[in-house]
């Protein structure tokens, strides 16, 4: 029994191995790629650069991919589009959560339902809505289609304003609170927990979504860094070691908020499944 | 509104809690969703507004050229990379639920790739399957398996492998865990009770292990489903569908924006959809079934 025990521990590390080696061998790849030179490069296969403080690519890819520009403007669509949704998600989850009227189920209904539509084939209808606002091209589009809540946020939600004793409610009441001071007061500082989980969860998403860049703001001033890079292919491509370099950049933002926020990460991750 | 009477208030909550919210939601999931049936009955180019009612026509035409619907062809590779990650996955998390130094470190490694850039990462593979200079032909030379070297993405009979590889990559760490904390939630002394009457590691996984999570693994499977009839980034930035990858999404989008035939990719999105939707139907009629 002792020795089977010890085989499967062993087995399970051998296992583990084999997966971080399959996680690892394309990120260590761009990472060796993005020190080289473009001789290297092609010379070297998967030795150690000879140079680890050759920033030359970095430069380059700032200079030609405007990488700087990207990140400048996909922060801007960011902060406003996050601050948006979680001031909507939150009111959205306490009139959902606290009241009982007539069209709370619909509304609820709404929300499982949109879930469903496969947003990227929508877009043929959704683009000339965004024309007929006269968004398009500007980054008002990628804006207004980010701010709406979803259901998976409001789920999350409501499981937390459910969570809040009502008593906590009525006793500010008793003290003439306001409804909208109990929502200010009370319970949108008590889902600051939800909300660390979801700002995290949004950021990834909105950071990584191509698409809607792509389609709704084409013009050059309006890149975010996912339209960057994708300029890196095509017919116009840079060299593979510059290339390197701007999936290493792009790739730190997303890798730091996970280092160092994972528990909130895992958090959402969890709590989306079980719905 | 200190001077307002707790009902007047309620009214004025709800009505500014949820105008906003709803008329967003209404805007931009329902309102294209309902105009898309619409366009798809005509033959709108997408430019303009002129459009004429053409009927079935596109339904017709998608049923009946074999580029169109034999693009879901393609889809089936996300399926069945979607099926392998869903095993694999399930897999590590059995491993990384057991007593086991670093599990921790190791959950955080595997997931890595899901929150990285995904365009980075589809042009980041095209680096590793580079024919010439990739680093997966380098490394299959440095260890003696030249033999086995590719055009991962030349050779059409091993792209759509290869791009379906990517998915599972990137979307490995995400299922493995959310079934971690699937089977976290299963109490530990049923384990122990099993140990004692004497039932080996496989009977717990199978007969404790697969029922208690069953709801997550069927989730799984329809994420699986729907994830791969939807995919489309993938082949779209690594290969703007060229050598026969692209899939039905990809396809959508080339008629709308590439061909202006916005009426058919109209149809395509609603077929689309109405799939999707017969889907996730069964699966809840039959989850109903079972929990009675």
């Amino acid at each position: 029994m002792e020795r089977t025990n010890k085989a499967w521990t062993a087995a399970k590390y051998f296992f583990l191995l084999i997966a971080m080696f399959v996680v690892f061998f394309p990120i260590y790849s761009v990472v060796i790629g993005a020190f080289k030179t473009q001789i290297e490069y092609y010379q070297s296969g998967m030795a150690l650069p000879n140079d680890w403080l050759n920033f030359d690519n970095f430069k380059r890819v700032f200079e030609v991919g405007q990488l700087g520009l990207g990140f400048k403007n996909i922060l801007i669509i960011l902060v406003i589009s996050v601050a948006g949704n979680v001031v909507f998600g939150t009111m959205v989850a306490y009139a959902l959560g606290r009241f009982d009227f007539k069209l709370r189920k619909p509304i609820m209904g709404m929300y499982l339902v949109a879930q469903i539509i496969p947003m990227i084939t929508t877009q043929v209808a959704t683009f000339s809505v965004i024309k007929y606002l006269g968004a398009y091209d500007s980054m008002a589009a990628p804006i207004l289609l980010y701010l709406g809540a979803d259901v998976l946020q409001i789920v999350i939600y409501l499981q937390f304003v459910n969570s809040i004793p009502r008593d906590l409610d009525e006793s500010a009441m008793i003290e003439g609170a306001s409804l909208f001071k109990i929502y200010r007061s009370i319970i949108f500082p008590l889902l600051a927990p939800a909300t660390a989980t979801l700002i995290i969860m949004k950021t990834i998403n909105i950071y990584n979504d191509f698409y809607t860049a792509y389609l709704y703001m084409p013009s050059k001033e309006l890149k975010v860094v996912s339209t960057a890079i994708y300029s890196f292919i095509g017919p116009n491509a840079a060299q593979l070691n510059v290339i390197s370099a701007g999936i290493l950049i792009i790739f730190i933002p997303t890798v730091v908020i996970f280092l160092f926020l994972q528990r909130f990460i895992f958090a959402g991750v969890t709590n989306g499944a079980v719905k | 509104m200190f001077n307002l009477s707790y009902k007047a208030q309620r009214y004025l909550i709800l009505f500014g809690f949820l105008t906003i919210p709803v008329l967003l939601s209404l805007t931009f999931s329902y309102y294209p969703a309902l105009s898309l049936l619409y366009y798809s009955f005509t033959d709108w180019t997408g430019l303009g507004w002129d459009m004429n009612w053409v009927g079935f026509d596109n339904y017709k035409e998608i049923f009946t050229r074999s580029d169109i619907f034999g693009a879901f062809k393609n889809n089936a590779y996300y399926f069945v990379g979607g099926l392998l990650q869903t095993a694999l996955a399930l897999f590590f998390a059995v491993i990384l639920t057991s007593r086991l130094k670093g599990r921790n470190g190791f959950r955080a490694i595997l997931f890595l790739p899901y929150v990285l850039h995904s365009v980075a990462i589809v042009i980041m593979f095209k680096n590793v399957y580079h024919a010439e200079y990739g680093s997966l032909n380098i490394l299959l030379d440095s260890i003696g398996l030249t033999s086995w070297q590719q055009s991962w993405l030349g050779n059409p009979n091993i792209v759509n492998f290869s791009l379906a590889f990517i998915s599972i990559w990137k979307y490995f760490g995400l299922s493995m865990v959310i079934f971690i904390g699937a089977l976290q939630s299963i109490p530990s002394d049923i384990y122990e009770a099993a140990k004692i009457d004497g039932a080996s590691g496989w009977q717990s996984f199978r007969f404790i292990t697969v029922p208690s999570i069953r709801s997550v693994i069927e989730l799984m499977m329809i994420l699986t489903l729907t994830g791969a009839l939807e995919a489309f980034d993938i082949p779209y930035i690594m290969m703007l569908g060229a050598n026969g990858t692209n899939t039905f999404v990809s396809t959508t989008v080339d008629m709308a924006f590439k061909f202006q035939k916005a009426g058919l990719a109209s149809a395509m999105s609603i077929v689309l959809l109405l799939i999707v939707a017969i889907v996730i139907v069964v699966q809840r009629k039959l989850l109903f079934r079972e929990g009675k």
